[in-house]
């Protein structure tokens, strides 16, 4: 068992890493550009009517988490096969299962005209007022239900290639160094995030697959009938669940990569042990703060998600953040595009916990929830934190795994990325302030400053993220054959 | 009042974060023997986790002393005016359009479809209280309209494509006077 991160042979990327990379790249661009499309309609200035705005808006959604999916899943086991045996063809599965089941919802959407939201919550699918009819949901649902399948067998494999190696998910935890006090050291943060990934999203995508069913059969036949507060929480559960993992799955590339160029190690002690522990736990139970302005849930249940809200922050804070900043100081890093993005994401992923934990005091969601404030602050830790860990990731192959100094675009870029994203995510936040509500295809006069400003940063973003993609692109070969 | 608190100590706490994050990105370029330095960093650790449960302690407990579900027994005495609300796509029904400024109002919120969120908006078009309307669940949302004018109900959960449209008004007007003895 290894005794600290260990900094492995700098090998290339596979062929299917590259894939993942190169499809989440492709489908993130294309995703921006329909939030864009959807903030300029907002600000009036374009117009593709509402119609359309929502299909946009169920397309932006639901494929953001799984750009967020794939580049998660792409670190992941990039990095785990240095410690365990994985199945190559179980990770190219999933990725076909994934663009087949993206097929099914882009027909969905775009033929089909289904508008349901990522949430689809019940029974809207089945009660689009002549919008949609029930196939055009089915196919939507089918298609997620494949994607969800994809990720259930590489969930499976990575389980299957962890207990191999470590006898159990509670050995590959680190629990008998944490609780037994058999070492001072557990498994490579690699392999403990992975581990606590696998857990909370296998039960997040069993979930979500159990809901999806039940309203699949709802939709042909409505006699049979799902109570809405259950199919909330199970929709709530996945959808948190699936989201918190894609970041799991994405900080393993600061675990690994950030040692690398500081020359230090990452070690997996006994906090970073109870850190990962305390997450598997949270992540799976926080999901009621979802619920919190459902009045008919358990009381004891939307205290707890207040609760767990605030906790939920300090290993993220204390172990991850704290860590990452305690191994730069001072270490005589050189600063390239990867270690800079990656410095940028924990940033964004802190930053973003903030607005989150006061959005998960009851109180202030009583006049917050459901307004801009919420994209306000998931994109703060989605778009500046996660989707920055999946660009550093990418430069850091791009440029054979070691460092490289950036060019003048590539810098102005980064700082662009950065600049834009704030300013972008504090108009959603500002927006939240003036309770401007989410979701809405056509906003009051009053709103409008907002979104004309929003647009301007979603623009520049979109602009410094096709720099990041396109000069991955073009050095696909580099990443492939990693450092000399 | 909640809104501003909510941005001001977002914004603060940014601010922290963002210095904090430029003093390590400038010093990183220095180099230090790690040792040491991880052996201080490990024992800040520990401060900066009891600070974070200190400070996060008292406003977790203190946050809960009025939740939006006790709200009904903040006004005992006060026989609250009942409203039942229903959501539909896209349009609400309300038993009442009317309510009097400072005595408690309960929504019995409900929809007769899908779900719907039932926001109430003052004359400034800010949030002031909401809960989500479902079919075959009740929430009971309890409120008091402190100023005369009409409030708006918007619709706060995604119910398909004229969501945005999905409005009713409210209108509070002032107590009407209590009959004095004299003027009998």
């Amino acid at each position: 068992m290894s005794v600290l991160t260990h900094t492995s042979p700098r090998a290339g990327a596979t062929a299917g890493v590259l894939a993942y990379l190169v499809s989440a790249g492709a489908i993130l661009l294309l995703m921006m550009v329909f939030g864009l499309a959807m903030r300029l309609e907002q600000a009036q200035i374009i117009s593709i009517g509402a119609n359309r705005f929502y299909e946009l808006m169920t397309l932006h959604g639901i494929g953001m988490v799984g750009v967020a999916a794939l580049g998660g899943a792409a670190i992941m086991w990039h990095f785990l096969r240095q410690y365990v045996q994985l199945s190559p063809a179980l990770f190219i599965a999933n990725l076909v299962l994934f663009l087949l089941g993206v097929v099914l919802i882009l027909v969905g959407v775009l033929w089909g005209k289904f508008a349901g939201a990522w949430t689809f919550l019940y029974p809207m699918p089945g009660h689009s007022m002549g919008v949609w009819d029930n196939d055009a949901a089915a196919l939507f649902m089918v298609g997620l239900l494949l994607i969800g399948t994809g990720f259930l067998l590489l969930y499976l494999d990575v389980a299957r290639a962890l207990i191999g190696e470590y006898g159990s998910l509670a050995h590959a935890l680190g629990w008998p160094q944490l609780f037994l006090g058999k070492g001072k050291y557990g498994p490579p943060p690699t392999v403990v995030a992975s581990t606590m990934v696998l857990i909370v999203n296998t039960i997040g995508i069993v979930s979500g697959a159990s809901i999806l069913l039940m309203m699949l059969i709802n939709l042909y036949f409505p006699r049979f009938t799902i109570d809405p507060l259950l199919a909330k929480n199970l929709i709530y559960f996945f959808g948190h669940v699936f989201i918190n993992a894609t970041i799991y799955m994405a900080v393993i590339a600061v675990y690994e990569i950030l040692p690398r160029y500081t020359q230090r190690p990452w070690p997996s002690n006994r906090v970073f042990l109870a850190a990962f522990t305390a997450s598997t736990v949270l992540v799976i139970f926080i999901y009621p703060h979802h619920l919190l302005m459902d009045f008919a849930m358990p009381r004891w249940m939307l205290i707890m998600g207040q609760v767990i809200s605030y906790l939920n922050g300090l290993p993220v804070l204390v172990v991850t953040m704290y860590g990452a900043l305690t191994i730069i100081y001072r270490s005589g890093i050189k600063w390239d595009m990867a270690s800079g993005l990656l410095l940028l994401s924990m940033f964004g992923w802190a930053a973003g916990v903030i607005p989150a934990i006061v959005d998960g005091t009851i109180v202030i969601n009583h006049v917050m929830h459901n307004t801009l404030w919420v994209p306000g602050h998931f994109h703060t830790y989605l778009l500046l934190g996660m989707i920055a860990m999946v660009f550093g990731f990418m430069y850091y192959l791009a440029n054979g795994s070691r460092h490289v100094r950036a060019g003048m675009l590539d810098r102005l870029s980064f700082w662009a990325f950065a600049a834009a994203g704030m300013g972008f995510t504090f108009a959603f936040l500002y927006g939240g302030l003036s309770s401007v509500p989410r979701r809405y295809a056509v906003h009051l006069p009053e709103w409008l400053a907002y979104d004309r400003i929003a647009s301007v940063f979603a623009a520049v973003v979109i602009a410094a993220a096709l720099v990041f993609v396109v000069r991955f692109a073009s050095r696909l070969r580099t990443a492939r054959g990693g450092a000399t | 009042m909640y809104q501003q608190l909510a941005w001001q100590i977002t914004v603060a706490l940014t601010v922290v974060l963002g210095l904090v994050f430029a003093f390590i990105a400038l010093n990183a370029g220095k180099w230090t023997e790690y040792a040491p330095l991880q052996m201080r960093a490990y024992r800040l650790r520990t401060g900066f986790f009891w600070t974070l449960v200190l400070l996060l302690t008292p406003v977790l407990v203190y946050s809960m002393s009025e939740l939006p579900y006790d709200a009904a027994h903040r006004h005992p005495g006060n026989k609250p005016q009942v409203i039942d609300a229903v959501g539909y796509q896209w349009y609400w029904i309300l038993s009442s359009n009317e309510v009097t400024v400072g005595r408690p109002v309960e929504f019995h919120v409900t929809s007769g479809d899908i779900n719907h969120g039932f926001g109430i908006y003052d004359q400034d078009m800010r949030l002031v209280g909401q809960t989500q309307a479902m079919p075959d669940y009740v929430n009971k949302l309890q409120l008091v309209f402190r100023k005369e004018g009409t409030y708006k109900v918007l619709c706060m959960e995604y119910c398909g494509i004229a969501h945005h449209n999905m409005l009713a008004e409210i209108r509070a007007v002032a107590p009407t006077p209590v009959p004095s003895e004299d003027n009998k």
